[in-house]
């Protein structure tokens, strides 16, 4: 038997979350139930909000990247519920508590394998998006990548976080998207602003917006690490 | 606080807020564009520098009781929520009374008001959490955390909109970023402040004292079933 | 109980490893509340390493969230638990002398049993290969299960799988919650099998269970619950400790509510 000091509990993490991570990818190909459903969803929204605005073609490239971001956001806050509700399930949730491993790996092995996801469906829709918005996506994919990458993280880990928040609150299923959505603000705003720029007539990539989806990000990811262990707790 | 200290306390609390409501009237200048509708200014952004205060006392609250896991932590950090998204209220209904008379329009999508809308979701957010929470001790820490999440996430918000309202500039309500105070509307200014803060104070601690009750009828009926 | 082929007892699995640390249990004035509703009042017990201690009551008692509690999962309201034999404060992430099993069978539905057995193998850092975990497998019956998605498997086949992986790690403090529960004879055959092992071992048990159940003989100690309190502690005399129990448990209006 071993026993750990705190400083060793916490080099359990990396390869923790690495497992868990790969055991999150496995079972949500297996099924690709969450899949499926986050990128028929954002295809939804996409075409709803196309009904109801009906925007111009010009209207439409000035427009795009908001309805882009804010399908992402929708269908990231449903898509997020099941991390932590599925583990309630059949109690997993106790048998990687009880495991000895830093609880944090808990937190970050879902926070990774939801941005996987969240990732996987963004860059299916993202062709479609530009067909139905006329919007020249291939030649500025690589700062594009960094833009969605920023801003999907801080989804993932808020998300990921509020998921274990909530997990057993009464109307969880509302309660998430109704804590996420205000919450994420400056992840909409700033990315909108960013893919804005990359979308324009001519291409700008704007640091100020990624400055502050870093910000969010570096700020969240470090509360919820420390804060992570009295969210689990009975 | 029974009895004269109360009574006192209220008395301390109506004499300040009757000071700055006469300050306001009569001792600040008019303002030379907008007229007497201007005086709003006073409550509005007063209200919005108390609700930080509130807010600000939130936080602490969350992080001492994450700390101390002592119940009254948590009192303290629902009743200074509840104030101040009570001031937040005021401060986004007194936007619009000013506005409409300068701007002809009841709202602009400025930096500062969207970012106190904003704001005001965020905390109330909060309390709903709260409410869909039923176990107390579940309650208290998991909306701890919320709230420390909540309070970081401010300066991020007021950030991302003011960067963003630079690239779209809109009609701003409460004076530009570079408009100075009279010296004498600044002096009136604090004092409506103190006022409010006063106010604050005192619901707050009512609020608590509420809280705190409750738990002690909780704890007594409890008692009485298992004794 | 008579032997059958398919529990071939595997050699002494659940035991504790070599040189592993022993550990005890106490609880100390121990309450828990959910709420306005208390669930244990004035708990306060030491079970010594190596002892076998099996804890009655009727349905609702609290005898899960006593569990619970024992395991560090959940936090008492007042009193402490500790685990006699390694550092305070740690908890279950410092360590790996624990096991727990509950009434849901902590299993991941989408994954095959062999996935499950690899995963947890993983985060307890169990150098087992695929094959060792094959033959676990085969030895609680389920060794032509072991590519089925654990979504297919019948009650009796999870309970067996969860004990299989809350043995995985050799624990030397084991908490079990009614372990029996949906296994068929066959299968309690093998869980006895499994008990008798343990209780000859520097292992310690704390297991919740009903007074009418076989693994009640391997008991070298009974404790059970009545009214929210532990009404009852007996460490000579089971028999009639038993009956003891029995009685107090059919009186059990729901207690402290």
């Amino acid at each position: 038997m071993s026993t750990k000091s705190p400083a060793a509990v916490a080099w359990t993490l990396p390869p923790a979350a690495l497992a868990i991570f790969l055991r999150e990818l496995r079972a949500e190909f297996r099924t690709r139930e969450l899949l499926n459903t986050t990128v028929v969803f954002v295809l939804i929204i996409v075409v709803m909000f196309s009904f109801s605005l009906n925007p111009s073609a010009q209207q439409a490239r000035e427009f795009g990247p908001g309805l882009l971001w804010l399908a992402f956001l929708f269908a990231g806050s449903l898509m997020l519920q099941p991390a932590f509700t599925r583990e309630l399930a059949s109690d997993t949730i106790s048998s990687l508590r009880m495991a000895p491993i830093d609880p944090s790996a808990i937190l970050f092995g879902k926070v990774a394998a939801n941005f996987f996801f969240l990732t996987f469906a963004e860059w299916l829709m993202l062709p479609v998006f530009g067909v139905l918005f006329n919007v020249p996506v291939w030649p500025v994919v690589g700062p594009l990548a960094m833009v969605l990458g920023l801003g999907t993280l801080g989804v993932c880990v808020a998300g990921t976080a509020f998921s274990a928040m909530t997990a057993q609150a009464r109307l969880r299923e509302l309660l998430l998207p109704l804590l996420l959505l205000p919450f994420l603000a400056p992840v909409l705003v700033a990315a909108v602003d960013a893919t804005s720029g990359l979308f324009a007539e001519v291409p700008e990539l704007r640091f100020t917006p990624l400055k502050i989806l870093a910000a969010f990000d570096v700020i969240f990811l470090t509360a919820a690490w420390l804060l992570f262990e009295n969210l689990i707790e009975e | 606080m029974r009895g004269f200290g109360n009574v006192a306390g209220a008395g301390v609390v109506a004499a300040l807020l009757g000071v700055a409501g006469y300050a306001v009237f009569f001792v600040a200048p008019q303002e030379v564009s907008m007229g007497d509708i201007q005086r709003i200014f006073y409550v509005h952004v007063a209200s919005a520098w108390t609700s930080f205060v509130a807010f600000f006392l939130v936080f602490l609250a969350n992080i001492a009781y994450l700390w101390r896991r002592q119940l009254h932590w948590d009192w303290l950090a629902v009743s200074a929520a509840e104030v101040g998204v009570a001031f937040c209220s005021v401060v986004l209904v007194t936007g619009p009374l000013w506005a409409k008379p300068v701007w002809g329009i009841w709202w602009t999508w400025d930096a500062r008001l969207t970012s106190t809308f904003v704001l005001w979701l965020l905390y109330v957010s909060y309390l709903l959490l709260r409410s869909l929470l039923p176990d107390p001790a579940r309650r208290a820490t998991i909306s701890a955390v919320f709230g420390i999440f909540t309070f970081l996430d401010v300066p991020l918000v007021y950030m991302s909109i003011r960067w963003f309202r630079t690239q779209h500039p809109q009609p701003v309500i409460a004076g530009g970023e570079g408009s100075g105070l009279d010296a004498v509307m600044w002096q009136v200014f604090l004092v409506m402040w103190t006022a409010l803060l006063a106010l604050m104070a005192r619901l707050v601690w009512q609020r608590y004292r509420l809280e705190s009750l409750r738990h002690q009828v909780d704890e007594l009926s409890f008692g009485l079933r298992a004794g | 109980m008579p032997a059958h082929s398919a529990s071939v007892l595997p050699p002494a699995p659940a035991a504790p490893r070599a040189g592993a640390v022993s550990l005890g249990l106490s609880f100390d004035q121990v309450e828990k509340r959910f709420g306005p509703l208390s669930v244990l009042r004035n708990v306060t017990f030491q079970v010594a390493a190596g002892e076998f201690a099996i804890l009655l009551g009727a349905n609702g008692s609290g005898k899960t969230t006593l569990l619970r509690l024992a395991a560090l999962l959940a936090q008492p309201t007042r009193g402490t638990v500790r685990w006699e034999g390694i550092p305070a404060g740690l908890g279950p992430q410092g360590n790996d002398c624990a096991g727990y099993l509950g009434h849901l069978s902590q299993l991941y539905d989408e994954l095959t049993a062999l996935e499950n057995l690899q995963f947890f193998a993983r985060l307890y850092r169990l150098p087992f290969s695929a094959e060792e975990l094959r033959t676990r497998l085969a030895s609680a019956g389920l060794d032509s299960w072991g590519g089925t998605l654990v979504r297919a498997f019948s009650r009796g086949m999870r309970q067996r799988l969860a004990l299989v992986r809350v043995f995985l790690h050799s624990p030397s403090l084991l908490l079990l919650d009614e372990p029996s529960a949906g296994l068929d004879t066959p299968g309690i055959d093998w869980l006895a099998g499994i008990l008798t092992g343990l209780r000859d071992s520097a292992c310690t048990v704390l297991m919740s269970t009903h007074g009418d159940s076989p693994l009640t003989a391997f008991a070298s100690r009974v404790m059970w619950l009545a009214g929210g309190k532990l009404a009852g502690d007996a460490q000579a005399d089971i028999p009639s400790a038993l009956r003891q129990a029995d009685i107090a448990i059919r009186q059990d209006r729901g207690g402290v509510r």
